[in-house]
């Protein structure tokens, strides 16, 4: 297995895994993405989704052992990746001219990346915490959500972060497509387009949640 | 009175290099290692020889002053390579690119050379194609040609005009597998400052680490020098800013003969002078001329702009002097009608520049057509002049671009120095007094692959040289020669450059010796550099230490050895007292102004021994010729 | 062609050697629209040596823009701000007058400074050596017609074997990476027969020597696209990745 190390460590390899983690977290994204978008259906939709998924903890478990080892290994690559190449180029340029020649979210991918760490942390410390382990047997997991957003800079924060996430999955997207060696004159454009219509789609929808929930509570008080 | 055998075998003239491949002494396979070879320059003959010898086993230790074997200047070659492969079905042979080769010469070349450069050009073709060169193709898949500087067949395969580019990346690919290998050594940032010869045998030579300073000394049993030719003597040409003549004269100065000096071509197609400040000239492949139509305005003092000009207000001299070739008619005729018609007065603006149109090309094949052909070198222009040459016709004027003159060198490219062998454009052999189009990739990789790693293996087989220790007297003397001459212009301190001297050589040498000579030009004109010398070694200034980068020590070095080189130049040029090819001479010209060569005294190779600083003596090899009739060159 | 001078402040990077603390040296000068910015610079090199100050040393050589020898960092871009120019094509045209231009060497930590803008850029020599070839020896090719190539095929390896090797596609990527000069030469062989024999262990040993030699990762940014002299794509990249993944999975090692 000496050739798998080799290949993996190598400055390709580090892209293939990052791209293979990160293609399969958008994945993911987009089955939190379906799941979070019955919030706007009403309470008991989504208290019933949830609740259904009680049910079935043990697959559950599964499936959140293998994000976490999708997480671990974009996250580690990710950090190595930056690392490193922070030390390959040691000295910046008087004049810094990095817009005329690439897009501000290729350039800001390890310093997004890294706002979406923290965002995960306090996310999975906050409500995935509270939903596995705080609920006391009831299944208001709606009230929970709502309930948090009330607050102001809870609120704001999730706005920005996922408006990160967009930048960070709109370079991400096609990158991944660009390192499996998936680029042509007539597709790349399509498989440009679609990032970015993910990128929009998920930042927005995301967003609207605490936006939403916000001015709810505003009006309803 | 140097031995000037040229060693040319024997036999009909197809047959002579298969002879002498037969007759040479082999070095048996295993042996082989126990021999090594110096190459300095790593452009297609340096490189080609290197990567070749490195194949066959010697061990090899390669030179250049650059920081990558990839960035000789063979590198900036554009419009292609001759090749007799006939492809095109047009009649094209071996015989038929000697002629035109030999003819294009004006017949001053060694007729058994340059028989062996048209025989093995074939094979060139088949080792670039193999190393993956990207030929242009035709959709069939077949290599694409096509006709180019003079001839009149379609003989020229090229990668777009990026031709040398990928004939040097391609001998690179090999060398650097050979060094991978271990076969070859690489030294680079090494500039050569002279050969070392012991007991008349070339035996290693003296570098300068361009980085530290320091003096190097490396031996081995053969020396290679394939270190380009001389063009920057005038300051400006088409040359790279570093090319020079150092190797080669140092080598001169220990004792090899320096042949036909003054044969100098100037590129017709080159983009004019801007301003006193420009650093160098910039050449526009010759390929723009087959579909581009070259003419000055008829009026002198033209004042229009070009789309105002008539049709009845513009002569078309090329076309109207030589209607058979037209704009394609050889580079030293192309580039003295594009003088004497500024000289008339009738440059564009009254200056010295011509027009290249293409309107007529655009009308015939449309933009797109003249787009895909020559695309690159009309972005590379307009890059330049700020002119789009698909609405404005360009404007050219002739530069300094090659030189066929170099050390003489045997029919087995060996110098008069025993072990010294010299390729490509350093040595003199294949072209005689004018090069034609798309012939010095030829001889470069033709001497660098297939010429010389079958010599060094004869010279090994039957000579045995000894190997000797850097240590020797011979090498000391050479390091000390060489720590002297840098102390010395160190120590000078006077008011002018290095870069004011040899501008003012520049403007002698173009004035006195370029497109046309005469006697009492060249008379004063020798005596002029001479001066120039005294002002150099009197009165330059070269700032910096010896022992650290300084790249004004280098160029001091290459101006000290241009300044003598220059004024062998004019000696050469005045014995010559004919016209032929790029060398012509005012005073032997038909009344229509055509070149009158002189057979009867002249054909001979002028070999020139270097006694001591502006002293030289003659020698003359005859050129024979057994299969060709001198002809006069007419390109009516 | 006369048009008026322009009026520029060159601030131009000194540096002693790779360890010394570099800084802006700079420059007042007027110069014709119609000169190369190398121009510029053999001029104020040769009032210095007048004045018997130490040059600032710069590389250059065919100036031609195909040696790929030239190469500085141009108001933070590589060769300038011209698209598919090399420093050595770059004119003065293309600054206004009264402008302040600053000059700087090409860094990366594989290409250390050996003196003001002058870098080392063995690294590069470095990766060709491990795999840049086809192997065979000279005098054992078939005849060069044996093998037909398709025009697109010769056209596209054209494209990647346009390289110069100049390195700006390190020196403006923010990783240093070089993977736009190694995927030009896999490119260049894998799309032409003549590679393909050694398609797979060439890529392998490529990359390996260009992790080796400290240049960074790719992260897809594309800059070194966009400041390639010669305009190399990055689909060659692409291409350079597909080969990778394809050989770790073929190679019998």
């Amino acid at each position: 297995m000496g050739w798998l190390s080799k290949s993996l460590n190598s400055s390709i390899g580090k892209k293939i895994v990052m791209a293979l983690t990160g293609l399969s977290l958008i994945l993911f994204l987009t089955v939190h993405f379906i799941n979070n978008m019955f919030l706007f259906f009403g309470k008991d939709g989504f208290d019933l989704l949830v609740g259904s998924l009680d049910a079935v903890k043990p697959l559950v478990r599964v499936a959140e052992t293998a994000l976490v080892l999708l997480f671990g290994f974009h996250i580690f690559n990710g950090i190595r990746l930056w690392w490193e190449n922070r030390k390959a180029n040691p000295d910046k340029y008087a004049i810094n001219a990095a817009k005329e020649n690439s897009t501000f979210f290729s350039r800001t991918m390890p310093y997004t990346g890294g706002i979406i760490l923290i965002f995960l942390i306090g996310h999975l410390a906050t409500l995935w915490v509270k939903f596995n382990f705080g609920m006391e047997g009831t299944h208001h997991y709606y009230d929970v959500v709502a309930t948090m957003f009330q607050d102001l800079p809870t609120a704001i924060f999730y706005v920005i972060v996922m408006l990160v996430l967009g930048f960070h999955l709109n370079h991400g997207f096609q990158s991944a497509f660009q390192t499996f060696g998936w680029h042509h004159k007539k597709y790349t454009p399509l498989v440009e387009f679609i990032g970015t219509a993910y990128a929009v789609i998920f930042a927005v929808g995301f967003a609207a949640i605490p936006i939403y929930f916000f001015i709810r509570s505003m009006g309803g008080n | 009175m140097i031995n000037l055998d040229s060693k040319v075998p024997e036999g009909n003239l197809s047959e002579k290099w298969m002879n002498h491949k037969f007759n040479m002494k082999l070095v048996n396979p295993a042996n082989k290692r126990k021999f090594d070879v110096i190459v300095v320059g790593t452009g297609l003959a340096g490189a080609g020889a290197a990567a070749t010898l490195g194949e066959l086993g010697y061990k090899v230790k390669a030179f250049t002053y650059h920081d990558s074997s990839r960035r000789a200047h063979s590198i900036a070659a554009q419009g292609g390579i001759n090749a007799a492969k006939d492809y095109q079905n047009d009649g094209d042979s071996i015989y038929r690119l000697f002629y035109d080769t030999i003819k294009g010469g004006d017949f001053r070349s060694r007729e058994a050379n340059t028989y062996r450069l048209a025989e093995v050009s074939n094979n060139i073709i088949d080792q670039c194609v193999a190393q993956g060169v990207p030929f242009a193709r035709e959709y069939g898949g077949t290599l694409a040609n096509r006709s180019f500087g003079g001839a009149q067949v379609s003989r020229t395969f090229y990668a777009r005009g990026e031709t040398g580019q990928q004939l040097l990346l391609g001998a690179y690919s090999s060398l650097n597998r050979q060094i991978k290998l271990g076969n070859v050594e690489m030294h680079h940032r090494r500039e050569m400052l002279d050969v070392v010869v012991v007991d008349g045998k070339a035996k290693g030579i003296t570098v300068r680490n361009l980085l530290t300073g320091e003096i190097e000394s490396h031996s081995a049993q053969a020396v290679v020098l394939a270190t380009g030719g001389y063009s920057n003597v005038f300051f400006l040409s088409t040359s790279a800013m570093m090319s020079n003549a150092t190797a080669a004269w140092r080598a001169h100065k220990k004792g090899a003969a320096f042949a036909n000096p003054c044969y100098t071509q100037i590129h017709p197609t080159c983009l004019p002078q801007h301003g006193e400040g420009q650093s160098k000239l910039v050449l526009m492949s010759e390929s723009l001329r087959n579909d581009g139509r070259i003419w000055v305005p008829n009026i002198v003092g033209e004042k229009r702009v070009v789309s105002d000009i008539p049709e009845n207000d513009r002569d078309y001299y090329l076309e109207r002097r030589y209607p058979s070739f037209g704009n394609l008619a050889p580079r030293d005729i192309s580039s003295r009608s594009a003088k004497y018609a500024c000289d008339e007065g009738k440059g564009v603006n009254g200056g010295r520049s011509v027009y290249l149109d293409f309107a007529d090309a655009i009308k015939r094949i449309g933009e797109p057509a003249v787009r895909e052909k020559y695309g690159n070198l009309f972005e590379m222009y307009e890059n330049i002049t700020g002119e789009n040459p698909y609405k404005v016709p360009m404007q050219i004027y002739p530069a300094p671009h090659y030189t066929m003159g170099g050390l003489w060198v045997d029919y087995n490219l060996q110098s008069s120095i025993p072990g010294l062998f010299v390729a490509g454009e350093a040595n003199f052999s294949d072209h005689g007094a004018n090069r034609l189009g798309a012939s010095a990739l030829m001889q470069g990789l033709a001497d660098g692959y297939f010429v010389v790693p079958y010599s060094i293996g004869n010279y090994f087989g039957s000579e045995k040289p000894e190997k000797v220790d850097v240590k020797g007297a011979e090498f000391k003397a050479a390091e000390e020669s060489v720590k002297e001459n840098t102390n010395k212009m160190l120590s000078i301190n006077g008011k002018q450059t290095v870069d004011d001297i040899h501008r003012k050589l520049g403007n002698l040498l173009i004035d006195k010796v370029g497109m046309s000579r005469d006697e009492a030009g060249l008379k004063g004109v020798i005596k002029d550099i001479a001066d120039l010398r005294e002002e150099f070694w009197n009165d330059v200034k070269v700032v910096g230490k010896a022992d650290e980068i300084n790249q004004n020590i280098e160029r001091a070095g290459r101006v000290a050895d241009f300044l003598e080189l220059g004024e062998l130049m004019a000696v050469d040029a005045l014995d010559r007292d004919e016209s032929c090819g790029a060398h012509f001479r005012e005073e032997h010209q038909t009344d229509e102004g055509e070149a009158v060569r002189n057979d009867a005294d002249y054909a001979y190779v002028s070999a020139w021994e270097y006694k001591k600083a502006g002293e030289w003596e003659l020698n003359k090899e005859d050129l024979t010729f057994e299969s060709v009739e001198l002809a006069t060159r007419s390109y009516k | 062609m006369k048009e008026h001078n322009i009026n520029l402040t060159l601030k131009i990077w000194r540096q002693e050697n790779a360890t010394a603390k570099g800084y802006f040296d700079e420059f007042k000068t007027s110069v014709s629209p119609h000169a190369s910015l190398l121009e510029v610079f053999d001029e104020l090199n040769n009032n210095l040596e007048k004045e018997g100050k130490d040059p600032i040393v710069f590389e250059s050589d065919c100036r031609e823009g195909i040696c790929g020898t030239c190469g500085m960092v141009i108001n933070g871009r590589p060769h300038g701000n011209q698209t598919k120019t090399a420093t050595c094509q770059l004119h003065m045209r293309t600054f206004k007058d009264g402008e302040t231009i600053y000059i700087e060497p090409f860094k990366a930590k594989a290409f250390p400074v050996l003196k003001d803008l002058m870098v080392d850029r063995k690294g590069l020599d470095v990766i060709q050596q491990a795999g840049g070839y086809v192997s065979f020896n000279t005098g054992s090719a078939p005849d060069a017609n044996a093998i037909p190539i398709s025009k697109t095929a010769a056209s596209l390896a054209l494209d990647a074997a346009e390289c110069i090797g100049c390195g700006a596609c390190v020196a403006a990527c923010k990783n240093s990476s070089a993977m736009l000069f190694v995927s030009a030469k896999v490119s260049q062989f894998a799309l032409l027969p003549q590679g393909q024999a050694e398609r797979y262990e060439r890529v392998q040993n490529m990359v390996i020597a260009h992790d080796e030699s400290g240049f960074g990762s790719c992260t897809n940014t594309y800059a070194c696209e966009a400041e390639c002299p010669k305009g190399i794509s990055v689909s060659n990249i692409a291409r350079m990745n597909r080969d990778y993944f394809v050989s770790n999975m073929k190679l019998q090692k």
